[in-house]
């Protein structure tokens, strides 16, 4: 996508709240305080506040979700889906994103600094979840005097927050849009983490996670991020990106990246490792294997939320099957949720929820629509 | 099916003439969701689809519909006992594996169903077969052996047969040809059967 239906220039707002001794209480029973949230909006917020849509990010996504900040080339991680007269229409609706707590993109997180030492967190941050990001995330939107959200929209990570807000304030949100998620990891999901984790914790620069004077445990957490990444792509996307294609013209026999895939993934831990905090990687991963809204978390047993879903799922979604969604659909079947439900045909594996722009933005723009209670195309008949 | 100048064919106007405003419906093989979607200007219902077709489901999300992605076989076990009004299996019972245990399904989480279904003996179909030893192609069965995704053939009669084996209460029975309801011999000549239907 262009420059030209971009939203353009935007910068990262921060909300402070739950200073001592006002601290904000976690799942676990822990405190923590203050709490500094960093967002951006893109569009306007109507009159009556109605036209809100919270964006949620993936697991090492960012505040930062569409236009350009200054001096960058790049823009936010999902700028197709989010301007004017895209599916996201910022003509129509205010766009919030924020950062999750836990993180390393300007909210709190380990690499905080703790007010009481005045040296970073590092282990020392309490074990946060994704009901906890969720709960932070309320408080932002009670600070910009939203009442009820149009939609809460998110891919794997970001899904699984969507489905938070379903369960923690069903009264807030008018409908609610995952995309490649769980309601809970599989044993296949928690091990892929755990191997990422123990890739971190075995650097010997991580330091029992107290790194922050003498640098990133490097190796560790761009070994983590090759892993994510083979499990982002499929096997089909692989073939087509890198077949067995060279980097040189020969092999040079030495355990150096001969093959294209294997220069991707070196650049991908790379330039993971510039951006991203490693206890953060350890923290977050966590929230997502403990997270399990299975059974009668979602929605209790006898309760009708008056909210719209679409469920979006995609073919080739190996880390984040189609049957994951399903079993979303079936729980909603069940508390007879309006519901739209589509497997996109796509190769792209787990990335697809961040490729496949035009299926996507079909079926969130139309959906949008239908929830504000615009009328769908071919409707008018003479009746 | 013959469409109508202004877009509605004349099965689904039977068809939604026979729904309550304000009901819920799950349309069992809802296709591009041209009968949902005048169910809810029409009729002002809530309603739901079910189809297998990715493309058929972007057109009914287009026309503000919710729509399930997945095939009848397998996706009805998951709602509850009597959870919608009406549900409709139009021009899609004979298209499943197992039509019997989806029209029983259909059954317990519908307090109605209406079934619409090509009748097979129509007499221009038993002209073909019995005079011209060919597998019938008519209006109402449009497809060619190779490519029917018709997988059962049955008749106006075979289906009362049918509700009556089962023990299912036939309510309304509407033959159609042509845009027509047919009164007279109705298994020779109506090319379209409508049957609203309960079991308690």
């Amino acid at each position: 996508m262009s420059k030209e239906n971009s939203i353009g220039k935007t910068d990262k707002k921060y909300y402070s709240f739950a200073a001592p001794p006002n601290e904000l209480v976690l799942e676990s029973g822990e405190k923590l305080g203050p709490v500094k949230i960093a967002y951006e909006t893109y569009g306007q917020l109507n009159k009556d506040k109605s036209n809100a849509i919270l964006v949620e990010h993936a697991f090492s996504g960012d505040a930062h979700a569409a236009g350009y900040h200054e001096g960058d080339d790049k823009p936010g991680w999902w700028d197709d889906l989010i301007g004017p007269d895209k599916a996201l229409d910022t003509k129509k609706y205010f766009i919030i994103c924020s950062n999750i707590i836990g993180g390393c993109k300007g909210s709190t997180g380990p690499s905080s600094i703790n007010p009481v030492t005045g040296k970073p967190y590092a282990l020392d941050f309490p074990i946060v979840t994704v009901a906890d990001m969720v709960k932070v995330q309320k408080y932002l939107i009670d600070h910009l005097g939203i009442k009820k959200l149009l939609s809460v929209i998110g891919g794997s990570m970001g899904g699984m927050q969507v489905l938070q807000w379903v369960a923690s304030y069903p009264e807030s949100v008018l409908s609610a849009i995952p995309i490649a998620t769980t309601l809970k990891h599989s044993p296949q999901q928690i091990a892929f983490d755990e191997v990422g984790r123990q890739a971190v914790i075995a650097d010997p620069a991580w330091l029992n996670g107290n790194y922050y004077d003498f640098g990133q445990p490097e190796r560790g957490l761009a070994v983590a991020r090759m892993i994510g990444h083979i499990t982002y792509m499929s096997d089909r996307s692989m073939e087509e990106k890198f077949s067995r294609k060279l980097k040189e013209k020969s092999k040079n026999l030495k355990f150096t990246s001969d093959f294209e895939v294997e220069g991707y993934l070196k650049y991908r831990g790379d330039t993971f490792v510039k951006r991203f905090d490693a206890n953060s990687y350890l923290y977050i991963t966590k929230a997502m294997d403990y997270f399990d809204l299975s059974g009668d978390k979602l929605i209790p047993r006898k309760k009708k939320p008056g909210i719209r879903f679409l469920v979006i799922a995609f073919k080739s979604d190996w880390l984040y099957p189609a049957y994951q969604a399903q079993e979303i659909v079936k729980l909603l079947k069940a508390r007879n949720v309006n519901t739209t439900y589509c497997e996109i045909d796509s190769t792209y594996g787990h990335d697809a929820f961040l490729v496949e722009i035009e299926k996507e933005s079909h079926l969130i723009k139309h959906f949008l629509r239908s929830v504000s209670g615009e009328n769908g195309e071919e409707y008018e008949y003479s009746i | 099916m013959s469409i109508q100048s202004n877009g509605i064919s004349f099965e689904h106007r039977q068809i939604a003439d026979l729904i309550k405003p304000q009901a819920t419906v799950l349309d069992l093989g809802c296709g591009d969701g041209e009968l949902l979607a005048y169910l809810l200007k029409k009729k002002q219902v809530e309603g739901q689809g079910i189809e297998i077709d990715e493309q058929a489901i972007y057109k009914c999300v287009a026309k503000g519909l919710s729509v399930f992605h997945g095939d009848l076989d397998s996706g009805l076990k998951d709602w509850g006992d009597k959870s919608f009004d009406y549900v409709i299996l139009d021009q899609s019972l004979q298209q499943v594996i197992y039509p019997d245990t989806v029209l029983q399904e259909a059954l317990r989480l519908g307090k109605k169903v209406i079934v619409g279904f090509p009748n097979f003996v129509h007499f221009k179909a038993r002209w073909q077969l019995a005079f011209r030893g060919r597998v019938p192609v008519t209006p109402a069965l449009p497809f060619e052996w190779f490519n029917t995704p018709n997988l059962h053939f049955l008749s106006l009669l075979d289906f009362e047969n049918y509700c009556a084996k089962r023990g299912i209460t036939v309510k309304r029975k509407i033959s159609i040809s042509a845009n027509k309801i047919i009164r007279f011999l109705p298994n020779l000549r109506a090319e379209t059967g409508i049957f609203l239907i309960k079991k308690d």
